[in-house]
Parts: structure tokens; C-alpha cells; sequence
């Protein structure tokens, strides 16, 4: 086939399936936690309720879109385009299978934590722009959090870059054509996915939008499709926290029988259902516990996991 | 950290466990007959009103949703010339037919009212009264009344004696 018109095709289906997974994920997600609190959930629109979220959206594309007059009425504009702009571009250099992925970057985890961090200028512009006491807070919340975890989910990625010898993403997957880096790195995989969940402010670290004390945090004052905005840039976020791990630690596309992206979707698809079981099952800390563990248990913790990965690699070299 | 594991396996058990949600449309709740929904008005056992327009419904009303005007009939019986109940105020308390003295006013197992148009909420006496009897068999207030109406004259009510003529003499 020709590599340009592959190119095209790649970039449009990165492009368009997690766009529209995050709209399912609403329903999903609904689903998954009334079953978990012996619920039905939305059941009532289309098949199983699937059109629930074609509902929602119609719904919120024909609400009012509201810029409060005392907000920085450029800043408020420009926050919830950056959540999504950050995580789709992260989608691409995501290999969803081998040779499918929009740019097979050298430095592929790199730009994925570099775009993340970018990610932390959303949630603190709404707060700030917003002008408002609680959105200021919940952007205080998010960018302290998601620094302080961003810190050791570098680090605790840095396992597998050393293990794996590269920072490209197909040959971290690559390399864990013997064994899942789960097994050698299971620590440096619950660091990741705790820091996962607090990166994408999914509950039970949800301390930036908090809806018992906050409102509704950073996006308090925001309504419409801006609003929307935010919610499918946090299911990205969800979607793409899962596929890193799966990437990391899971081992991406490999597995036995079954097609690779078939692997690669079936991997991703059960962390998201663990990540709506974690916001089904657990409380929100406190902010100070978040910020001590963060630090004081996760932080020393992701240190010595890669002191000793790459110890062990010198050693048996 | 193992609470933590717990609760979450304890949570993901619940997968396997039966729905509490009643889908309701389709899977109607029963309701017992003393549910307190939609109000009637009953008939006596010969077809008459029963109501004896004694605005003490009205009166025990919290809400002052029930409105009617007490009228005589040729034969003298009471009953009300329109008796309307506003049921976009009404709170299913209970309260008018606990105050009925005449087992008139009584509180139904329905429910389903729901209306477009509010007017249509405001209940008249042809909507309110029914053909039957109600919770309350065969009791007819003026069989068992004292009051002379036409046709029945003082002490010709069940279990009642004849009044006593005070003007005779004899003990």
C-alpha cells in the first residue's frame, strides 16, 4: 500500500477511536459502577442504553455556553482545548500494534511525559482563569498533585527503559517478548499506575475537582461543550494511562492466538474497567495524605526501584 | 494498603449479586391496599353519595387543596354541590379520609397521575367520585344516622328507638 495514503489512515483512526471510546467510556463507565452498587445504570436509551452517551452529547453541544464575565475570557477559552490537544497528540506515539502507530518516535516516552506535564497547564489555567474561589483551589490541587506525582511516574518508568534499553515504545514492548515487565518491575508497576490514576485526576485521587468540598473544582464555572471538553479529555486520559501500562508493563500487543491490536484492546479494555473500580470502590484522601505518600512513600520508593533495576542490569550484563 | 484490596475485591463481588432496581414501568411495585395515592370519593351500597358535605376534609386539609359547597337535596340529604380536589397541591397525607365521618374520601393504591397541563390536576366531582363502595362495605350513613331525612323519619334508623315523647305522661 502506499506509505502515504497508511499514514493517513493510521493518523485518522488514532485520531477518531479514542475520541469516540471516550464518549462510550461515559456509558461504560455508568454501566460498570451501577453494577458494582447492584444498579442497572442508563438502560432505557437504544440497545443496553449505548445511545446514553449520543444523548449526553446532543445535550451538551445545545447547552448554553457561558464564559462568566469576570473570567480571563481568553485563558477560559484556550484551558479545555489544551487537555484534549495534549492527550490526542499523545495518542501518537502510542504502537497499537507493530508498525501501527502514527510516529514510532525514538524518545517515545519522553514526549508521552513531556505532553503530560503540558496536560498540568489545563486544569490550573481553568482554575485560574475561571476567577472564582473554588476553581482557584482546584487548580492549586491539580498542579501541586499532578507535579509531585509526575515526579515519581518518570521514575518509575525509567524500570522498564532501563530493562527494555530504549525509549522507544515498540522496542519497550519488544523486549518483553519472554517475560511481561510486570513480573520483574511489579513495583515500579503499582508506583505507575498509582501515579496513572492521580495523572489523570480519576478518583480515588480526585482532590482536584472534588464534588463534596470543591464543587466541582477546575471546572466549576465551565458548562457546555468546554465543559465536555474537560470530561473527554479526562477519559483520554484514562484511555491513554491504560495504554501506557499496557505498553510498560503488560506487554503491549504480544500475546498468543489472537491479532495483536486484538491483544493490545483486550489488555487496555480490562485496566479501564479496573480504573472504574477503583472510583466504584475506594474514598478520596485527604490532600496532606496525598501529598505525604506522594513524596515521603512514593517518591523513595520509585528511587530505589530503579537503583536496583539498574544495578541488576549492570550486573548481568 | 490491604483494606484497600479488600474493599475493592469486596466491591468487585458485587458483580455476581442481584439488582435491587425495580424497573418500574415494566415491573410494577405492589401496593398494598391501604396505599395512600389517588383520592375517590365512594358510593353507599344503594348507589347514593356518600359524602354529607361536612367540610371536614376541607378543614383537616393541610394544604387546602379540597374546595366544596354543602347543599340539600328535596329529601333533605346533604351533599355537596362540587367537590374539588386540586392534586398539584395535594400531599397524599391521608388526613381528609381519617376525618371523614362518612367513609366517603378514600386514599387509593394509584399513583400514576402524571399530567402535561397543570388545570388538569384540578380533580372535579365527576372525576373524584366512583361507582363502588370503596374499602368500606355496606355502611350507609343515613340508614344509621339520626337525622330526619325524607323517607326515614327520627328513630327509624337501624338500632335506634323511637324518641321518647316528653310531652306524655305516662313514666
Amino acid at each position: 500500500m502506499n506509505p502515504t495514503l497508511y499514514y493517513i489512515i493510521v493518523v485518522f483512526v488514532v485520531l477518531m477511536v479514542p475520541l469516540n471510546l471516550a464518549a462510550i467510556l461515559i456509558w461504560l463507565e455508568r454501566r460498570l459502577l451501577a453494577l458494582w452498587q447492584d444498579r442497572y445504570g442508563p438502560n432505557r436509551v437504544g440497545p443496553f442504553g449505548l445511545l446514553q452517551s449520543v444523548a449526553d452529547m446532543v445535550k451538551i453541544f445545545f447547552k448554553e455556553d457561558w464564559i462568566p464575565p469576570f473570567a480571563d475570557k481568553v485563558v477560559f477559552v484556550l484551558a479545555p482545548a489544551i487537555i484534549v490537544v495534549t492527550v490526542l497528540l499523545t495518542f501518537a506515539v502510542i504502537p497499537f500494534a507493530p508498525s501501527f502507530v502514527v510516529a514510532n518516535l525514538n524518545i517515545g516516552v519522553l514526549f508521552f511525559l513531556g505532553l503530560s506535564s503540558l496536560g498540568v497547564y489545563s486544569v490550573v489555567l481553568a482554575g485560574w482563569s475561571s476567577d472564582s474561589k473554588y476553581s482557584l483551589l482546584g487548580g492549586m490541587r491539580a498542579s501541586a498533585q499532578m507535579l509531585s506525582y509526575e515526579v515519581f511516574m518518570g521514575l518509575a518508568m525509567m524500570g522498564t527503559v532501563v530493562m527494555a534499553g530504549s525509549f522507544n515504545l515498540s522496542d519497550i514492548v519488544e523486549a518483553q517478548r519472554h517475560v511481561w515487565f510486570v513480573v520483574p518491575q511489579f513495583l515500579g508497576f503499582v508506583l505507575f499506575f498509582i501515579a496513572g490514576i492521580a495523572e489523570t485526576r480519576r478518583l480515588p485521587f480526585d482532590l482536584p475537582e472534588a464534588e463534596s468540598e470543591l464543587v466541582a473544582g477546575f471546572h466549576a464555572e465551565y458548562s457546555g461543550m468546554k465543559f465536555g471538553m474537560f470530561f473527554v479529555g479526562e477519559y483520554m486520559g484514562v484511555i491513554l494511562i491504560s495504554c501506557m501500562i499496557t505498553l510498560l508493563y503488560l506487554g503491549g500487543w504480544l500475546g498468543p492466538w489472537l491479532p495483536a491490536g486484538v491483544w493490545f484492546a483486550i489488555k487496555v479494555f480490562l485496566l479501564i474497567c479496573f480504573f472504574i473500580l477503583l472510583r466504584a470502590a475506594l474514598p478520596r484522601p485527604r490532600f496532606d495524605q496525598l501529598m505525604s505518600w506522594g513524596w515521603k512513600i512514593m517518591l523513595p520508593l520509585a528511587l530505589v526501584n530503579l537503583l536496583v533495576t539498574g544495578a541488576l542490569v549492570l550486573a548481568f550484563k | 494498603m490491604l483494606s484497600v484490596l479488600r474493599s475493592l475485591w469486596n466491591v468487585f463481588l458485587h458483580m455476581f449479586q442481584p439488582r435491587v432496581t425495580v424497573q418500574y414501568p415494566e415491573q410494577k411495585p405492589y401496593l398494598p391496599p391501604r396505599h395512600k395515592g389517588r383520592i375517590v370519593l365512594t358510593r353507599d351500597p344503594d348507589g347514593g353519595e356518600r359524602c354529607v358535605a361536612c367540610y371536614l376534609c376541607a378543614v383537616a386539609c393541610p394544604v387546602d387543596c379540597i374546595s366544596l359547597q354543602a347543599t340539600e337535596d328535596e329529601n333533605g340529604r346533604r351533599y355537596p354541590e362540587f367537590f374539588r380536589i386540586n392534586f398539584s397541591r395535594c400531599i397524599f397525607c391521608g388526613y381528609c379520609e381519617e376525618a371523614c365521618p362518612t367513609y366517603a374520601i378514600q386514599l387509593t393504591p394509584d399513583f400514576e397521575m402524571g399530567e402535561y397541563k397543570r388545570q388538569n390536576l384540578v380533580y372535579e366531582k365527576e372525576d373524584l367520585l366512583i361507582s363502588g363502595e370503596g374499602k368500606r362495605h355496606g355502611y350507609n350513613f343515613w340508614r344509621v344516622a339520626g337525622v330526619k331525612i325524607g323517607g326515614k323519619d327520627k328513630g327509624e334508623a337501624e338500632n335506634e328507638a323511637p324518641p321518647v315523647d316528653v310531652r306524655s305522661l305516662l313514666p
